[in-house]
């Protein structure tokens, strides 16, 4: 075991190296300049702009700057935003707070429908409790989020002018005031994120436990005489979850990577407004960070769903 | 425009034969700014105007007020300011000595009072200005505001290693000397009418980024912590989203501030930052809403809030190249040795000019956010030339064409010599400008010309990077459209498109800003006698003369003048310029009970 996480621990430096050279070079190659937004302004002259592309080295080549970053980056230091004169690793830790909240709590969301509902449509398959909730589910993922949010918001706000459609990181409230408050601003983008999130789940869940419901060895345990509840629980359930925690395993970094059109709906300061943000600026330091991040995530998650096999199935080794 | 008539005019305002808003409108129409107007009668010592009143009687108790900015400020030093966006949110924070107001009007700030030839401020020798300081500003921290922060705002500012934006601000200023504790003098390179620069230029404080100068800026802790003289106390600042700031107990201004708190929330669409102010009143202001007139009209009847137009100097021009883009000049298209083989007959570009239908583009396309004008404020106008005005009319532009020889072929279109009536036309991407570019297309095609058109993303269209060949500055195309910013008073930056040592070349990586190679030896001359002119009626008379010639020549082709447009809270009351940021005024706003 031990020796398994090493082997993979080591296998993913190069495939990280390998990574971050395909994305240097894209983002070197992409056109467009960090500064352009200076040539609007008729107080800046175009010398400025020049001279800070060369102060921020934009004007070396491609192979040094990447080397460049490579090196900062084995001493830790994640590089400086173009646009905000921060250091980047500032920049992401201050969004990752209301990432985790409001993409985390949807994610969790999207679980607490996806396992429940999927195993009842599969003990009753084609019953009206399977139809109404696949019938719903194919709903669910086949609206885009970008619609599903500007229809809350203009039934919600708009309409009823129950709920705020701008989410705001820093609440002036304290107490339960807060609570209600941030209650109100985070319904809509959790609610929209997670019902996507689970509809597709949903399906997924129904599938892997009808794979295994009809085996041999849940009709032995029903004719044991156990309860529908135990058999479904303890011997379906858990043999059903091994593709499931691949699926949610996997998606896991989108709660780091954000949820990049919902968050520009409601305006949340997530990593993902982040991310587009800097991709239209043309931050590159940050988009560099914020993507390199999240391929370390996609390795790590995947390493996990890899040790989550075991435990859900002691048949599984490792060597 | 001679120079007697504007003597006269001047000194109709003097005798108060004709109020201040009159002259600054007559200057106007004939390609004046308003802030250089007002400068032109404090130079010759006409009173400025009071300042309006301010109404509430106490500091704070206004609550918090709300402000929705679909770009957020990336920064809070006002030196690294790349966008508006960055010097709006510093103006919470900071402030600088004047400020322009709606009508041009400089309005003292952290400065006592504006300077003029009366009290002395301004030199007669036009060398230097001396500004005199309020003497009961602080810091947040407790520290007093004197002149050596001014003097070293300019030494911070202008230290190559500092990479600020801010040092165009200070071109021209060669020191800037303290001769009492209040008092500054800011020393020019050459005598200029122009004493009004860096006045708006937001302050920092000298104790906190004295250490951290030239290649050390990066680490300044208040690039991020702002200490200012504003009217509110920093509280919280996340990068491109969120910016908080308190009341200032101990501010300056009598009364001021009176909202006891202020949010600026960054992101998202101009969209949406319209309807949140607009429509649902969930915000108090929303900046520079970008949206189509019709749809803002459409959020305002729900009556939550209203849009505020401000007149300022930014106008859409499409740019003529007047070399030639489609053959290699020493290595270079575009290249400033070449002529364009068909814009540089003149009859081309009068018809070019004549085919341009503003009054639709207005009426269809920008609405309250874009002015027909065949007068670009604060740069070339035509309205005093009685030959040309604005005019769109398809029978004159081909009686033109036809005059000058060029022939329609079976295609509709018009050649002469083998050359064929086609151009093309590009700009940024952008769903207003590509719909004005859809009306040009048209009209021009009722005069057998055939436009091709290109819309390039803005941020590949503005960018300096000398590998791309699709940026402005390369202007690989016959037209391009895109907007000048006119919100400084000075005419001079909008002046030098026109000088042939601008001309943008492979030579000065097309950093040049006579993009459209305009060159004439006449112009040129005019320029340099309006560069050494120290009488500033004389000069003004020069500018106009500059505007006229290059406007006869059809150097340009103005579209329209574009107000800033802004969302505001019904209740609330905020004196926005166009000639300054938004928020610089921020101090003076109060929402009605």
């Amino acid at each position: 075991m031990g020796q398994y996480l090493l082997r993979r621990l080591l296998i993913a430096v190069p495939s990280l190296l390998g990574i971050s050279i395909v994305l240097f070079t894209v983002l070197a190659l992409a056109p467009g300049d960090p500064f352009s937004e200076m040539a609007l302004n008729p107080n800046i002259p175009p010398e400025v702009q020049a001279a800070l592309r060369k102060h921020f080295g934009l004007d070396d080549p491609i192979w040094q700057r990447y080397f460049r970053w490579l090196v900062a980056m084995l001493h830790g230091d994640w590089g400086f935003s173009f646009i905000s004169r921060v250091d980047v690793d500032t920049l992401i830790l201050s969004r990752v707070p209301v990432t985790l909240a409001v993409i985390g709590a949807s994610q969790v969301l999207a679980l607490l429908i996806a396992l429940p509902v999927g195993i009842y449509s599969a003990a009753r398959p084609y019953s009206w409790f399977d139809r109404i909730a696949s019938t719903l589910a194919l709903i669910g993922f086949s609206l885009p989020t970008f619609f599903t949010g500007l229809l809350l918001i203009l039934l919600f706000s708009i309409k009823l002018d129950w709920l705020p459609f701008v989410y705001r990181a820093d609440l002036s409230a304290t107490g339960w005031a807060w609570w209600v408050e941030q209650f109100k601003q985070s319904i809509m983008p959790i609610t929209v994120l997670g019902l996507f999130q689970g509809a597709g789940w949903t399906r997924y869940v129904r599938s892997a436990t009808l794979d295994v419901i009809r085996l041999d060895y849940v009709t032995t345990a029903r004719s044991k005489g156990l309860r529908e509840r135990a058999v479904i629980v303890k011997h379906v359930a858990r043999n059903a979850m091994i593709p499931v925690v691949t699926l949610v395993a996997l998606t896991m970094p989108q709660v780091f990577g954000g949820a990049v059109v919902t968050e520009q709906i409601f305006r949340v300061p997530g990593i993902g407004s982040l991310l587009i943000d800097a991709i239209q600026r043309n931050d590159t330091p940050v988009v560099m960070a914020v993507t390199f991040v999240f391929a370390c995530l996609v390795i790590a998650f995947n390493l996990l769903a890899d040790l989550l096999y075991g435990w859900l199935d002691p048949r599984i080794s490792y060597r | 425009m001679q120079e007697e008539v504007l003597r006269k005019l001047v000194d109709d305002v003097r005798a108060g034969r004709t109020d201040r808003r009159a002259f600054v409108a007559r200057l106007a129409g004939l390609g004046i700014s308003a802030p250089f107007a007002s400068l032109l009668l404090a130079s010759a010592g006409v009173a400025q105007a009071q300042p309006a009143g301010y109404k509430p009687t106490r500091r704070g108790g206004g609550g918090a007020l709300k402000m929705l900015f679909w770009q957020g400020p990336t920064l809070l030093n006002p030196h690294f300011a790349i966008g508006a966006k960055d010097q709006e949110g510093c103006w919470l924070f900071y402030e600088a000595l004047a400020r322009y107001d709606a009508d041009g009007n400089l309005a003292p700030v952290l400065a006592a009072a504006i300077p003029s030839r009366a009290n002395g401020g301004i030199a007669a020798d036009g060398r230097s200005v001396t500004w005199t300081l309020k003497k009961d500003v602080r810091w947040h921290d407790g520290r007093p505001f004197t002149a050596d922060d001014v003097v070293f705002n300019f030494a911070y500012a202008t230290d190559p290693q500092t990479a600020s934006t801010s040092v165009a601000s200070y071109d021209g200023i060669v020191a800037a000397k303290k001769v009492d504790t209040h008092t500054v003098r800011y020393e020019f390179k050459t005598p200029t009418p122009l004493w009004d620069r860096a006045a708006n230029v937001v302050l920092v404080p000298k104790h906190l980024f004295e250490a951290y100068g030239g290649a050390r800026s990066r680490d300044a802790p208040a690039n991020l912590k702002p200490v200012g003289t504003g009217p509110y106390r920093f509280v919280d600042f996340k990068p491109g989203d969120l910016l908080r700031g308190e009341l200032n107990r101990d501010y300056h201004g009598a009364n001021r501030p009176h909202f006891d708190s202020v949010e600026l929330k960054g992101g998202g669409d101009a969209t949406s930052a319209a309807r949140a102010v607009l429509q649902t009143g969930e915000y108090d202001f929303g900046w520079n809403l970008q949206v189509e007139d019709e749809v803002l009209s459409r959020l305002e009847s729900s009556r939550k809030g209203r849009v505020v137009a401000c007149p300022s100097g930014d106008v859409e021009v499409i740019l003529i190249n007047h070399a030639d883009p489609w053959t290699e000049v020493d290595g270079e298209r575009s290249s400033a040795r070449s002529h364009h083989p068909i814009l540089s007959d003149h009859a081309v570009r009068e018809a070019l000019t004549l085919l341009l239908d503003r009054k639709s583009v207005q009426a269809f396309v920008y609405g309250r956010a874009g002015v027909a004008t065949a007068n670009i404020v604060n740069n070339p106008s035509r309205l005093n030339s009685p030959n040309i005005k604005d005019e769109f009319s398809v029978e004159r532009a081909n009686a033109l064409l036809d005059a000058a020889g060029w022939k329609r072929g079976a295609d509709g279109i018009r050649a002469k010599d083998g050359r064929k009536l086609k151009f093309l036309f590009q700009t940024s991407i952008n769903s207003v400008r590509q719909k004005v570019q859809s009306i040009y297309k048209q009209s021009c095609a009722k005069a057998g010309i055939e436009l091709e058109l290109k819309a390039i993303a803005a941020s590949v269209f503005f960018s300096s990077d000398v590998a791309n060949p699709d940026t402005y500055g390369k202007f690989l195309a016959d037209l391009e459209m895109y907007a000048v910013a006119g919100r400084q008073p000075d005419p001079d930056t909008f002046l030098q498109w026109f000088v042939s040592w601008q001309i943008a070349s492979k030579a000065n990586k097309w950093q040049g800003v006579n993009r459209g190679r305009y060159r004439n030896d006449e112009y040129d001359r005019l320029y340099r006698a309006s560069q050494s002119e120290l009488d500033p009626i004389k000069r003004t008379a020069l500018v106009i003369a500059m505007n006229d010639f290059v406007c006869r020549e059809h150097a340009i082709i103005p579209v329209v003048y574009r107000p800033s447009i802004y969302g505001v809270a019904r209740q609330l009351v905020a004196p926005l310029s166009g000639w300054d940021n938004a928020l610089s005024s921020i101090a003076e706003w109060y929402a009605e009970a």
